[in-house]
């Protein structure tokens, strides 16, 4: 991997304290580079998003989470800096696994962040709101209900909108936790579009639980087990050529259907695509 | 007893306590309306009349000094006391304090709760006579707030902790502050949040020991926020005890007042969370 680096760690260790103690990343340093799309991928309760929230630190919302080592956005670090913390999220998008409209309308939910951060006057914002959710191809679908609330669209167009809203604050790079899970295999199919075109522009790291989504929209891909890193590579290296033994048995596991190959019953059932409601 | 015959059987005991529960309220609020309705048909003067000098002997003029001092007292407390219990209810969610902390409120809140109104009158007197003060439409409202904010923080601690934490974790990921976090958590929980507000105004104007010791039992309009005061429900008290039937009649026009005045906010609250659920997420779903 010889590109631009945007996101690097180093020897990222995340502990969740209280009664049970869980070591949920395990120094973990890896890189990911600019404007590709780099997809993180292993069985659940292995660290994944764990590690997407350490990258804009978002689990220091969650009271019992302790961490050591460092990410570096460029040449700065983003634990040890003077930058407020939610200018350092904000340059680091984070989309959720649930899709969660905020309880605004559609409008105001992609202007809620660019509101935050920066003074908008009211035509700059409609141009705003209008070229992100064109972006995120929701656009045409909503333009004519914008003072509706977020809430009343469907799940998939919900997704779309939240990644409308985080690229609206102008990260440099975008986290995205399975963000297709949640959805029906169409709503999904056009959220994969949508990441396809916007990995054009952007840096985005992606976890996601399906290979066969690492396979069709990754550039790179990063195989976390039990919160350590296994094994990153290119994406057609990664899948073609895998170097570590459990990296051969993950991937084996996922693309054969081949059930006497006696694979990981967690990751089969993973693989399946879940359809809510 | 076979399966199916207690299955009956509770079936049949569950319909006859609703139907029990519903006959009561409806005989309540029908007696209420008949006979203060027929007065307010009859007489709607009462409600808008400021009282006679002699109002609890004879019946002269109306009992306009307690619906003013009702809504005096009520609307600042329950602005002041729902401004406190939202800021307490945020202060209880995990941003800013330990679970420890919260717990611990938490269960004064509910002692407050469960505290009878008198005793918070009793305190605020205290407070007068040390002050070397008057009971006053002020006290009332002090005293109204105290009794009101526990209800209130319990309902807004509630609705703040069912509101999905994808709200808050989006919210956090745009960059948001933890203030602008609450601040969008509160529109997310607001449904909850209001039925809180609401609740604590219909308890707050349906009280009477809370305002006895505090604003008084005058019988004259209250001039000013120094001034003796009082509420609907001490004037029923007083009209009910009265010789004078016709004064006793008007306590069944002020207890129509108050019965509307509380159905007209449960109705508001309804149609207020009902406007914004559709925004809070899975709004319409749920
Ligand atoms: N807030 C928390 N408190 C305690 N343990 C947690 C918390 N969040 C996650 N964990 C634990 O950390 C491990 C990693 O979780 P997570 O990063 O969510 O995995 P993944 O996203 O790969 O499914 C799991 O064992 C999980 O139970
Ligand atoms: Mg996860």
């Amino acid at each position: 991997m010889n590109d631009d680096i945007a996101l690097r760690t180093d020897d990222l260790e995340v502990t969740y304290t209280g009664n049970r103690e869980v070591t949920a990343l395990d120094g973990v340093s890896t890189e990911f580079a600019e404007n590709k799309l780099t997809a993180i991928i292993g069985p659940s309760g292995c660290g994944k998003s764990t590690m997407l929230k350490a990258l804009n630190r978002l689990h220091e919302i969650q009271p019992n989470a302790e961490i050591t080592g460092e990410v570096y956005l460029g040449d700065e670090g983003i634990y040890d800096t003077d930058d407020p913390l939610p200018e350092i999220r904000r340059r680091v998008g984070y989309v959720p696994q649930t899709p969660t409209a905020l309880p605004l309308s559609i409008y105001n939910n992609v202007a809620y962040g660019a509101k935050l951060h920066g003074d908008y006057s009211s035509d700059e914002l409609d141009d705003l709101v209008e070229s992100y959710l064109r972006k995120v191809n929701l656009w045409d679908e909503v333009k004519d209900r914008l003072d509706d609330p977020g809430a009343e669209l469907s799940t998939g167009q919900i997704q779309r909108l939240c990644l409308a809203r985080s690229l609206a604050v102008e990260p440099e790079v975008l986290l995205c936790d399975e963000v297709t899970s949640a959805l029906d295999p169409i709503s999904a199919e056009q959220v994969e579009e949508t990441l396809e075109d916007l990995k054009e522009e952007y840096t985005i790291i992606m976890v996601t639980h399906s290979m066969d989504q690492a396979k069709r929209l990754a550039d790179d891909v990063i195989f976390l087990y039990l919160g350590e890193l296994v094994e990153a590579n290119d994406t057609r290296s990664f899948f073609e050529d895998p170097q570590h033994e459990r990296t051969q048995e993950f991937v084996k596991g996922h693309t054969a259907i081949d059930y006497d190959d006696e694979p990981d019953e967690e990751n089969v059932t993973d693989e399946q695509p879940v359809a809510t409601r | 007893m076979d399966r199916y015959t207690e299955q009956r059987l509770f079936g049949l005991l569950a319909r006859a306590s609703a139907a029990l529960i519903l006959a009561v309220l409806v005989m309540v609020v029908g007696v209420t309306l008949w006979r203060g309705g027929r007065v307010f048909i009859t007489d709607p003067a009462v409600m808008v009349t400021a009282p006679g000098s002699r109002y609890m002997l004879d019946g002269g003029g109306g009992f306009l000094h307690a619906v003013l001092g009702s809504i005096f007292i009520v609307v600042p407390a329950t602005v002041v006391a729902s401004i406190l219990a939202i800021s307490t209810a945020i202060f209880l969610q995990s941003d800013y304090s330990s679970e420890r902390t919260s717990d611990v409120i938490n269960m004064f809140l509910n002692v407050l709760w469960g505290t009878p109104p008198i005793v918070y009158g009793v305190f605020v007197l205290t407070i007068i006579i040390a002050a070397g003060a008057q009971t006053s439409l002020i006290f009332g409202t002090v005293a109204i707030a105290i009794f009101q904010y526990p209800i209130m923080t319990r309902y807004a601690d509630e609705a703040l902790r069912a509101a999905p934490d994808t709200v808050k974790e989006a919210s956090y990921g745009l960059g948001a502050t933890r203030f602008e976090t609450a601040r969008i958590t509160v529109r997310a929980a607001l449904p909850g949040v209001i039925a809180g507000i609401i609740m604590g105004f219909a308890r707050g104007i349906g009280d009477a020991a809370t305002v006895l010791f505090t604003a008084g039992r005058s019988t004259q309009m209250p001039g000013g926020p120094f001034d003796p005061a009082t509420t609907l429900p001490i004037l029923i008290f007083e009209q009910a005890a009265s010789f004078n039937a016709e004064v006793r009649s008007h306590a069944y026009a002020a207890s129509f007042v108050l019965i509307v005045a509380v159905l007209a906010l449960v109705l508001a609250s309804k149609l207020l969370a009902g406007r914004f659920a559709r925004f809070a997420p899975g709004g319409r779903h749920s």
